[in-house]
């Protein structure tokens, strides 16, 4: 059984929106039909969007770190929108485990997105009908495409990689093989929805300075120790410099 | 979670018009069983069920505005296996149908014996109407609680105290309305109908009571922690990812301020119990129809709180991500 996902990794995700943008580019040309913005350019503008970046400060200050963490449908394996929805509309694709929603069948009632504890569908405003992440399932599949580019629109546009495509049930695919080896985890695991994308966590990261790497490598002359250095007498440059 | 109108009036007109049919229902058994002896409660039946089935249809058409597509609403009937919604849209006309036809059959006076027991008492078409339409109208309460009661993580709703309390305060306004209509059409009957509605509404205060109490003393289980993933006691968000708003920053917050969620919090009660069990008293000492009239007023008004106050008390989990525009 295949279960497609994405895998993201927040040591390397900068929180440049570049998936954010390139998801609504591509998919609101796509079988998902326009993703509109209401009021573009008034005040209370809003727009439907499937995948957004949010940005979090973790410790006290001095001692934080920013995490910038990218979210949108987890494709879950046991996804509690999907029995809730009364039409049908709302389902989980058994061939790659797919979330998907049917426009054509859904009558708004907003009941997924009540049950999805992510947040992670949205109401489009002017079709009224519920949209969501489709992992791009209709460009993952296309076979005019050259192979490497059957990829969701996000994991082809992150310009630092930091989101990894793949069967997460194939213990050979990168995506699992990134999971295990890197502590990969699902989101709100307490509430047993099984969460299809996984989240790499931040690394410990350690520079070791070495003496010898003070000086420049492509020195051959060490001529970086013999520059001159003015006496103690002479003026030094905060004397001659007003700043 | 954001209150809609639509959501209210459905839940409030629908627990109504159920308990105004279970009313008028259980006061015809009693009748059958010897329990009373009821004088014109024949011109009270008919009309009621009208009412009852009226007071349905309201509540049916305030449902469609909660949609987004309502004229696709036929379509929701589909999943009656998994979906409790689903289950409501078929239970409802059911019951609307039963009430219907209760109604008729009073109304036109077509009403064959169906059944004559030992003790001498009739089965009735009406009898075995009414009987089959209180099923349904017990399984339209749980239809309806459940599409709440079921979603685990929205733990406010998440209890049987829900299944419960939407029971207890259909039923509770149900008989007061019945109560009101009897004053009107069958003046003899009406201190049964204030006697019962004084008894739901104390034993919906209760419920309701022990369900401020349980989701005033509930702890998140999903944190900020849990939600990214990240173990560490300090997080604060610093981006929502947008500087609009969204359908994740409409649909799941109530927009109000603490302050009016804490009134309504202590209104609620005060208009859909204690006010009306005070006005019941009243009625029932000095007959006084005015105080029943106010007692319906009062509760429906209350109810209507209840239920605004029952939306926005829910606390999403998703929320965890809106925490901060920047």
């Amino acid at each position: 059984m295949t279960q497609l996902a994405l895998v993201i990794d927040l040591n390397v995700c900068v929180g440049c929106h570049a998936c954010v943008t390139s998801c609504k580019e591509w998919n609101t040309s796509g079988s998902a039909g326009p993703l509109p913005d209401t009021k573009a350019y008034g005040a209370d503008y809003a727009g439907t969007f499937f995948n957004r970046v949010q940005t979090y400060e973790v410790g006290c200050y001095p001692d934080t770190e920013t995490i910038h963490f990218p979210k949108s449908c987890l494709h879950c394996e046991d996804p509690p929108c999907v029995p809730v929805c009364p039409t049908g509309a709302s389902y989980k694709r058994a061939e790659d485990g797919i979330v998907l929603v049917d426009y054509d069948k859904c009558i708004g009632c907003k009941y997924c997105s009540w049950a999805c504890p992510y947040g992670a569908r949205e109401l489009d405003d002017k079709n009224r009908v519920m949209k969501k992440c489709t992992l791009c399932v209709d460009r993952i599949y296309d076979t005019s495409l050259a192979p490497q580019d059957r990829k969701p629109a996000c994991v082809m546009a992150c310009p630092t990689s930091a989101r990894l495509f793949g069967d997460i049930h194939d213990p050979h695919s990168e995506v699992s093989r990134a999971i295990r080896e890197e502590g990969g985890y699902p989101l709100m695991p307490e509430w047993g929805t099984h969460p299809a994308n996984h989240y790499l966590p931040r690394r410990r990261t350690h520079v070791h300075i070495h003496a010898d790497e003070l000086e420049r490598a492509d020195n051959p002359l060490k001529v970086d120790r013999q520059q001159p250095r003015p006496a103690k007498s002479e003026p030094t440059l905060d004397d001659a410099v007003t700043w | 979670m954001r209150p809609a109108l639509s959501v209210i009036l459905l839940t409030t007109l629908l627990g109504a018009g159920q308990g105004l049919f279970l009313a008028i229902f259980t006061h015809q058994t009693h009748a059958l069983l010897g329990v009373l002896s009821p004088q014109g409660a024949k011109d009270l039946y008919g009309p009621a069920a009208a009412v009852a089935l009226g007071v349905l249809v309201a509540g049916l058409v305030a449902s469609f505005f909660h949609l987004g597509r309502p004229e696709r609403a036929w379509r929701s009937a589909a999943k009656w296996r998994t979906s409790w919604l689903s289950r409501e849209v078929i239970v409802l006309p059911a019951f609307m149908g039963a009430v219907f036809l209760y109604g008729a059959i009073h109304l036109t006076g077509f009403n064959p014996v169906l059944l004559r027991l030992s003790g001498g008492a009739e089965i009735d078409a009406s009898i075995a109407v009414g009987a089959g339409g209180s099923v349904l109208a017990f399984a339209l309460f749980i239809c309806t609680a459940m599409i709440y009661a079921c979603l685990k993580f929205l733990r406010e709703w998440h209890s049987p105290l829900t299944v419960a309390n939407y029971i207890l305060l259909g039923i509770a306004s149900g008989f007061t309305l019945a109560a009101v209509l009897s004053a009107r059409l069958s003046p003899h009957e009406a201190p049964y109908f204030a006697g019962w509605a004084l008894v739901f509404t104390a034993l919906g205060a209760v419920s309701r009571g022990a369900s401020l109490w349980r989701n005033a003393r509930l702890r998140p289980v999903s944190t900020l922690q849990t939600a990214i993933g990240v173990r560490h006691p300090a997080i604060r968000q610093i981006s929502q990812g947008f500087t609009a708003g969204s359908f994740n920053t409409r649909e799941f917050f109530h927009g109000q301020g603490q302050s009016l969620v804490r009134s309504v919090r202590w209104l609620f009660p005060l208009f859909a119990f204690a006010i009306p069990a005070v006005l019941f008293a009243i009625y029932l000492g000095s007959g006084s129809v005015m105080a029943l009239a106010a007692a319906l007023v009062a509760q429906m008004a209350g109810l209507m709180a209840e239920r605004w106050f029952f939306f926005a008390e829910a606390n999403h989990p998703q929320n965890l991500y809106y925490q901060a525009v920047a």
